[in-house]
């Protein structure tokens, strides 16, 4: 593609390619500020007064710029709690992932590895058929996993489409001849697989950094089935109650009185736990940005 | 005649013994490699498998004391009645009309953005398309309804302030029913077409630009190499997210239909998925629901495979 831009500019541009050109420009301008506007309009009404919000005085950018919304945030224990034990089973959980699927995709990537087609049949499958629901939430409890941190970070421990991306990754990047030179060296495959295929599987691994981080810290569903106890309830239920429940906003609000302000701090509030509870994957985003399409392209590639 | 049989008996034997020696060859060259896949591997049999076992209550009266063997079989009876009961026709229609309205608002838009994109000669725009057009990827599920129940308010909400600005009448949105398909799809599309089109991106920037220039020389615009080489390039691509997204249909994002839920919408809003939810962990009736989720399961793995096959016969692409 980049070599036919060079071409295109010594040839003279019809009208239609004109046309053409200056429409892509505007979809994708809209594209941009449908995108951009409500990201934008959130982050700055955490930091508007409530007033101006409420009162639609605030379209772009911050009005009377106050931090009232993220002191009272910062306040409540709840959410901080939350907030600590989402950190907490993010990095774990993806820690876990990380160990566990290299070791399922590293035998499989291996020519020689005798079974493998067996063992890959047994890991895909389950990407078609499973228990279901119930069956699983019956398991959890017999392991004596209800209520504990662990039922949200052992069940999806091997996350099989990662396991097949990276097995694919392995394989197409690392070439044979390694292992034939590691095996003649005496190299155990444990050692093989720390020293030589892990420094070179640095993009695959930043790939799977991102998937599992994301799912740990965006998901709500298994810890608002298999979590009770409060405090070790994760952020995303707490939100969830915050946000959708419009619940523990009176106590967040105990020196408002009028009914006006408190129907804009309520907002406010809103607005500026949305900030702090999306802000961790928003950080982490830019770092891995240029590892996606890496990640794409060979999570794509037929199995 | 005897001893010609037991010669190429013990041919067969001497063979069938070599085998056997080959094959524990194999596995001890590999033992260190079965050890290393045997971690990863009980998970799967513990968390994967194990619930796979546990989805007989679907044909059980499973009662908790007497534990997922002791109960009694009751054959069909759980599928009988979530067949004949009168949920069953609004969340067949729910479910389908969801993912197939999803599916047709939310596939061509990303392959769209991809080639607009790829379009694009200027370095900046492009990089900040795709940067910020990735974002809302990012963002979780739970703040993406909020937002979105947020906007749509109807006393402090964007729409509604607009609409009243333009002197309209405020709308409940989310307790319009007729609304719900609307808000769940679109929401959908504003959070996903940025990171779904990476595919399509990336299965662009593998064309072969030679095809481009010779065209380029032979006078075609900008929109008949799209259409004679673009699409074309990337149709395998097309082809293969098609049939996963099919082979989806009856798995509609099931964790912010939940979220979106309420009394008013109900009636536009419960899914199958929903439905197991409220059925089996809400009301605790175990085997009604785990019949309702094996059905479920089991018309998506003849989905799948149908919309394989026929993609297999119709273009010759096909997941496998």
């Amino acid at each position: 593609m980049k070599v036919s831009f060079g071409k295109e500019r010594r040839t003279a541009l019809t009208i239609g390619d004109r046309v053409f050109t200056v429409a892509n420009y505007l979809f994708l301008f809209a594209i941009l500020v449908i995108v951009a506007y409500p990201i934008l309009y959130v982050t700055s009404a955490s930091f508007s007064s409530p007033y101006a919000v409420s009162s639609g005085k605030m379209w772009i950018f911050p009005v009377d710029f106050n931090l009232r919304g993220y002191t009272a945030v910062f306040k409540n224990r709840q959410i901080l709690r939350s907030f600590l034990n989402s950190v907490m089973i993010t990095a774990a959980g993806t820690g876990l992932n990380i160990v566990l699927t290299i070791m399922a995709a590293y035998p499989l990537s291996r020519k020689t590895f005798y079974g493998r087609g067996v063992f890959t049949g047994i890991m895909a499958f389950t990407m078609f058929f499973s228990g279901g629901m119930v069956p699983t939430f019956l398991l959890i409890r017999d392991l004596h996993l209800y209520d504990s941190m662990w039922a949200l970070i052992l069940p999806g421990a091997v996350g099989v489409s990662n396991v097949i991306i990276a097995r694919t990754y392995f394989q197409t990047s690392i070439p044979e001849e390694l292992y034939e030179a590691g095996q003649l060296d005496g190299c155990s495959e444990a050692g093989f697989l720390l020293r030589i295929v892990l420094p070179l599987s640095v993009p695959i691994i930043a790939v799977l950094v991102m998937y599992y981080a994301v799912g740990h810290w965006n998901s709500y569903f298994n810890a608002l089935i298999y979590i009770k106890d409060q405090d070790k309830q994760i952020l995303q239920v707490v939100l969830k109650n915050i946000l959708i429940e419009s619940q523990m906003m009176e106590q967040m609000m105990v020196d408002v009185a009028e009914y006006e302000e408190r129907q804009g701090l309520s907002d406010l509030l809103k607005y500026s736990t949305i900030v702090i509870g999306s802000l961790p994957m928003l950080i982490l985003y830019p770092f891995v940005q240029k590892h996606f399409v890496k990640g794409v392209m060979v999570g794509a590639i037929k199995g | 005649m005897q001893t010609i049989l037991n010669a190429a008996n013990g041919q067969k034997a001497a063979a069938r013994r070599k085998r056997t020696r080959e094959i524990i060859k194999k596995l001890k060259r590999n033992w260190q490699l079965y050890l290393i896949i045997a971690v990863p591997l009980a998970f799967i049999l513990v968390f994967y498998y194990a619930p796979m076992y546990g989805v007989q209550i679907a044909f059980k009266n499973f009662i908790a004391t007497k534990g997922i063997w002791g109960s009694e079989w009751v054959g069909l009876k759980y599928f009988k009645q979530f067949l004949g009961s009168y949920h069953f026709p609004r969340l067949m229609k729910n479910t389908l009309g969801i993912s197939i309205y999803a599916l047709i608002a939310g596939f061509p838009i990303p392959i769209l953005l991809a080639i607009s994109i790829n379009e694009c000669s200027n370095r900046f725009i492009r990089k900040t398309v795709q940067f910020v057009s990735y974002m809302p990827h990012f963002i979780s599920v739970v703040v993406m309804t909020s937002v979105v129940l947020m906007v749509l308010s109807p006393r402090t909400g964007f729409i509604n302030q607009l609409i009243m600005m333009l002197g309209g009448e405020t709308v409940d949105f989310m307790a319009k029913p007729e609304y719900f398909k609307s808000i769940y799809v679109w929401s959908g599309v504003w959070q996903g077409m940025g990171y779904n089109s990476i595919i399509y991106f990336a299965a662009l920037s593998g064309i072969d630009p030679a095809l481009h220039e010779a065209a380029i020389v032979d006078g075609a615009t900008k929109l008949k190499r799209i259409w004679h080489i673009d699409l074309p390039g990337i149709s395998p691509t097309i082809i293969i997210l098609l049939i996963l997204n099919s082979g989806k249909i009856m798995n509609v994002g099931f964790e912010k239909v939940l979220l979106m839920q309420n009394s008013v919408n109900m009636s536009a809003s419960d899914i199958i998925a929903t439905y197991v939810y409220r059925v089996g962990l809400v009301e605790a009736q175990y085997s009604l629901s785990a019949a309702v989720g094996l059905f479920n399961n089991i018309i998506n793995v003849i989905l799948l495979l149908s919309v394989n096959w026929i993609a297999g016969k119709v273009s010759e692409t096909s997941l496998f």
